[in-house]
C-alpha cells in the first residue's frame, strides 16, 4: 500500500463545505490535544469552519498542564553539580516561578540534552558514569509507554545512575473535570488521535452517556481533523451523540493492549496536579512502588521551592475555554512569546502564543 | 501531545526496527508491536511504533473522501 | 541574560539589536540593517559586511566551515547587487585544535574565493583556552562594488510585486540537525551551502529592475519575509503549494515537529520584482543549476500592512509570524 496525501485539497474543501452546511447553529467544540491545537492553525482550519464552528484549545498540551512546582524541581535539579537532564524539547522553555527556566539554566552551566525518544537516555546514562542522568517524563497516555519502556530496560540493563522525574497524565478525568465545570459551554470533544491509539475508545463513553455531547477521534492531517469535525457536526444535527473513531486506519477501538499492559505493570493512577486545573482525582500515572528506587523524588532530596504562578496568570481560565487568550490582563503586555509568563504562552502552539501569533490579527 | 508519523517497516530487529519514509530511515522501537511484519506501515511517535496502519481501513477512508469530494 | 534562543536569527535576535546595540550604535547606513551596508566613497558606491561562522560538524555534506564563511559573506555582497571583491578573514581557535582540520579549512576557503574571484587582503588569528571557543570560529568581512545604476533594497518594493524564492527550503540545517544527533543521513540530502553571485550575476545581466533581494539563512523564510513587512507599509501574500520543500525535509520535519518555513538556509535566496518581469526572471532563474526549482510563491499587498499571510495548502489562511527563538524537537 502506499499511503494517500492526506492534505488533498479537495477532500478539506468538500469537507469544509460539508461542515458548514450540515451545523444547525454555531458550535462551540474542544480541541484536547496540543497537536490538534498547532495543525488545525496551521492549515488554517480554525478560520475556515468559522462562524459555524468555534474550537477552544483545552488542556492537552503536557507543557501547558505541568504545575510550576514541577517546573521547579527540574530546574533546581537541573543546577545541581553531576546532573544530566534529559528531555523533549517541549520544556526547554516553560517558565518556573519567578523568571526562571531550563533555557536560562543551560545558559548559566546546567547540562540538558534534548532528547528524541525516552530510551535515548541510557545511551547518556552509560556514557557519563559518574554523572546523574534525570528523564524529565511528562506527557500523557501517548509518551507513557516510552517511559514505562525506559523504566524496564533500566532494570535489566542494570543502569545505576539514571532516575525519572515522573509527571504523565490521563486525559480523560481532565475532560469530565471540565464537563462538571458549568461556565464551561462545550458542544463535544475531538479526541486526542494518538492518545486514543493506546487507551482506544472506552474511556471516552462518559462523554456522551452522562453529558449527551459528541466525542470524535481524529487524526493530524488537513482531511483526518476535518472528517471527525463534520462527524461531530453531524451527531449534533442528528441529536445522536456518541464515541466516534474517525481515524480508524490507526485507531483500534479496543486500543494497543501491549502498550496497556506496559503501563499497568510500571504506573499506578493517582490524584495529581493540572496547572489552572487544580487537583484531579485518578489524573495522574505514578511508579509503583517496586520502582520507587527510579524516582528522582526518592534519589535526591528536593528542597520545598515555594513554587508559585506568576500573579496574574490566567492560563488556567485560558484551558478551560472560559476566556479567551486576549482577555487574560498579561496577554501581549507582560506575556508575549519573547518573555512568557504562563506555559499556554510559551508551548510553541499552545493557545496563547497561537493566538498571538495567528489569530490577533485579522486578515 | 502525540506528533505522529507513518514509517514502512523495512528492517526488524527486535526491539528495533527501521522505519523508511521519503528516503528518510529512522531506528525506531517495537515493543508494542511485537507482531509487526516487514513491509506493514506503523505509526510512530517519538522513536516507538504504537500501532501498525490498516491498509483495509485506509482504502476504505480513501474511497469515502473520494466520494464526498464529487458532489 | 544571553540564551542560544538570541542566535536563532528570530525576534530575540532582532531584540538584542534593537535594545542593545543600536541605542549606541546606529547611524542611517547601519539602521538600514540590510545585508550589505551601502558606502558612498569618492562617487563610488561600496557595499561592506561582515558575518560569523560556528556550525557543528565542522565538514558536512554539501560543504565546511571554510566554504560557509566565503559563500556567506558573498551572499551578504550579492543581495545588494555588489560585486564581491575582497575579504578579511579572522580566525578565533581552541587550544589544541588540529592543524590538519585547520589546513582542509583553510584549502577550502581558498578554493571557494579562487572559484567566486575574490581575494582574501587581510586577517587575524586568535587562540584561547580549551574550551572556551567549540573548536573554531570564523568571522569574514567582505567589500564590493554596486554599479552606480544599481539600487536594489527595500525601498523599491513596490504594490504588487512578485515575491520569488530561488530553491527548496531547509536542506542546510536538517542536514545539520541529521548529523548532529548521529541520525542516518538520507541518499542525497546535504546542505545547500553555495555562492549565489553567479546566479544573481546572471540576473541582474539581463533584468534591469529587481527591487529587492535577500539570501534565507536563520531564522527561514517567514523571518526574512517578516524583515521585509516590518513597520512598512505593505503585506505580504505567499501560497504554501509554492513553496517547494524535498521529500526527506518534509518527513524530518514531520517527525521533528518543525515548521519548514523557519529552517535556515545557506543557498537560497527571496527576491521581489514587478510582475511583468516575474516569469522571465523564473524562467532564467530555473536555467541556473542554483535555481532549479525556483518559482514565484506569493507577492506584495497593500491589505494587513505589517503582516505576512499564507493560503495553507487545503485553502485556508494564517498568518507566518517571524520565529522566535531555536526550533527543537518537541513531541507536542
Amino acid at each position: 500500500m502506499n499511503l494517500p496525501d492526506w492534505d488533498n485539497p479537495a477532500w478539506s474543501e468538500s469537507l469544509i463545505r460539508k461542515i458548514k452546511q450540515t451545523a444547525p447553529r454555531e458550535l462551540r467544540f474542544m480541541e484536547v490535544c496540543g497537536t490538534h491545537t498547532v495543525n488545525m492553525f496551521r492549515y488554517g482550519i480554525r478560520e475556515a469552519i468559522q462562524p459555524e464552528v468555534k474550537f477552544i484549545s483545552g488542556p492537552g498540551c503536557p507543557v501547558c498542564v505541568t504545575p510550576t512546582s514541577e517546573i521547579d524541581k527540574a530546574i533546581w535539579l537541573s543546577q545541581q553539580k553531576d546532573i544530566i537532564i534529559t528531555t523533549y524539547g517541549d520544556m526547554i522553555r516553560v517558565p518556573g516561578s519567578n523568571g526562571t527556566s531550563l533555557r536560562k539554566a543551560i545558559a548559566k552551566g546546567a547540562t540538558v540534552k534534548i532528547v528524541y525518544a525516552a530510551t535515548d537516555s541510557i545511551d547518556i546514562a552509560i556514557k557519563n558514569p559518574d554523572k546523574e542522568v534525570v528523564f524529565l517524563a511528562v506527557g500523557f497516555e501517548t509518551t507513557s509507554p516510552a517511559t514505562a519502556i525506559l523504566v524496564k530496560d533500566v532494570i535489566q540493563k542494570g543502569i545505576k545512575n539514571l532516575s525519572i522525574l515522573v509527571m504523565h497524565k490521563v486525559i480523560p478525568p481532565a475532560m469530565e473535570a471540565l464537563l462538571k465545570d458549568e461556565d464551561i459551554a462545550i458542544d463535544g470533544f475531538l479526541c486526542p488521535g494518538h492518545v486514543s491509539v493506546i487507551i482506544g475508545e472506552k474511556p471516552y463513553h462518559f462523554i456522551p452517556e452522562r453529558y449527551h455531547k459528541p466525542a470524535v477521534i481524529g487524526g493530524f492531517k488537513a482531511s483526518e481533523i476535518l472528517y471527525a469535525i463534520y462527524r461531530m457536526v453531524l451527531q449534533i444535527a442528528q441529536g445522536q451523540p456518541a464515541v466516534e473513531n474517525a481515524y480508524r486506519h490507526v485507531v483500534r477501538s479496543e486500543g494497543n493492549k501491549n502498550a496497556q499492559t506496559l503501563l499497568r505493570e510500571v504506573f499506578y493512577i493517582g490524584d495529581t496536579e493540572w496547572r489552572g486545573l487544580g487537583r484531579i482525582p485518578e489524573s495522574g500515572m505514578l511508579l509503583k512502588e517496586e520502582f520507587s528506587f527510579l524516582d528522582v523524588e526518592k534519589r535526591f532530596q528536593i528542597p520545598e521551592l515555594h513554587s508559585k504562578d506568576p500573579p496574574g496568570c490566567r492560563c488556567g481560565d485560558v484551558l478551560k475555554g472560559i476566556i479567551e487568550p486576549y482577555q487574560c490582563p498579561l496577554f501581549g503586555k507582560v506575556c508575549t512569546p519573547l518573555e512568557p509568563v504562563g506555559p499556554c504562552m510559551v508551548s510553541s502552539e499552545g493557545s496563547c502564543a497561537a493566538y498571538y501569533k495567528y489569530g490577533g490579527k485579522t486578515i | 501531545m502525540c506528533l505522529g508519523i507513518p514509517l514502512k517497516v523495512v528492517e526488524i530487529s527486535p526491539p528495533y526496527a527501521i522505519g523508511e519514509l521519503s528516503g528518510v530511515r529512522q531506528r525506531i522501537r517495537i515493543d508494542m508491536l511485537p507482531k509487526v511484519k516487514l513491509g506493514e506501515y506503523v505509526m510512530v511517535h517519538s522513536g516507538f511504533a504504537i500501532e501498525k496502519i490498516s491498509e483495509k481501513e485506509v482504502n476504505e477512508m480513501l474511497s469515502l473522501f473520494e466520494e464526498m469530494s464529487k458532489y | 541574560m544571553i540564551t542560544l534562543d538570541h542566535g536563532s536569527g528570530g525576534k530575540l535576535s532582532r531584540e538584542l539589536i534593537e535594545k542593545i546595540l543600536m541605542p549606541e550604535l546606529s547611524n542611517p547606513i547601519l539602521s538600514q540593517l540590510g545585508d550589505s551596508a551601502i558606502l558612498d566613497i569618492a562617487s563610488t558606491k561600496i557595499a561592506f559586511t561582515t558575518d560569523s561562522h560556528t556550525v557543528s560538524p565542522l565538514f558536512f555534506p554539501g560543504g565546511d566551515i571554510g566554504k560557509l564563511s566565503v559563500t556567506g559573506t558573498i551572499n551578504d555582497l550579492a543581495m545588494v547587487g555588489a560585486t564581491p571583491l575582497y575579504l578579511s578573514l579572522s580566525l578565533i581557535m581552541e587550544e589544541g585544535f588540529s592543524e590538519e582540520l585547520l589546513k582542509e579549512i583553510v584549502k577550502s576557503i581558498s578554493s571557494t574565493a579562487k572559484e567566486n574571484d575574490v581575494r582574501i587582503v587581510t586577517g587575524d588569528t586568535k587562540v584561547v583556552e580549551k574550551e572556551k571557543v567549540d573548536k573554531i570560529f570564523i568571522n569574514t568581512a567582505g567589500i564590493g562594488i554596486i554599479p552606480q545604476s544599481t539600487d536594489i533594497g527595500p525601498h523599491k518594493i513596490r504594490h504588487k510585486d512578485r515575491i520569488i524564492l530561488s530553491g527548496s527550503l531547509g536542506e542546510h540545517s536538517i542536514t545539520l540537525m541529521v548529523l548532529r544527533n548521529e541520525m542516518e543521513l538520507p541518499k542525497g540530502l546535504k546542505s545547500d551551502c553555495a555562492s549565489l553571485y553567479p546566479l544573481v550575476r546572471t540576473l541582474t545581466s539581463k533584468i534591469k529592475d529587481i527591487h529587492a533581494m535577500r539570501d534565507i539563512t536563520r531564522g527561514g523564510l517567514g523571518t526574512v519575509l517578516n524583515e521585509f513587512v516590518a513597520d512598512a507599509s505593505f503585506g505580504i501574500e505567499i501560497e504554501e503549494s509554492k513553496i517547494p520543500i524535498q521529500p526527506d525535509v518534509k518527513a524530518y520535519c514531520d517527525i521533528l515537529g518543525f515548521d519548514p518555513l523557519y529552517l535556515a538556509n545557506e543557498g537560497k535566496l527571496v527576491l521581489f520584482a514587478a510582475p511583468d518581469v516575474a516569469d522571465e526572471i523564473v524562467s532564467i532563474m530555473r536555467k541556473h543549476p542554483l535555481g532549479k526549482d525556483a518559482a514565484v510563491i506569493g507577492e506584495v499587498t497593500e491589505s494587513h500592512p505589517g503582516i505576512v499571510a499564507m493560503k495553507t495548502s487545503i485553502g485556508g489562511k494564517r498568518i507566518v509570524d517571524s520565529l522566535v527563538g531555536e526550533q527543537l524537537p518537541r513531541i507536542c
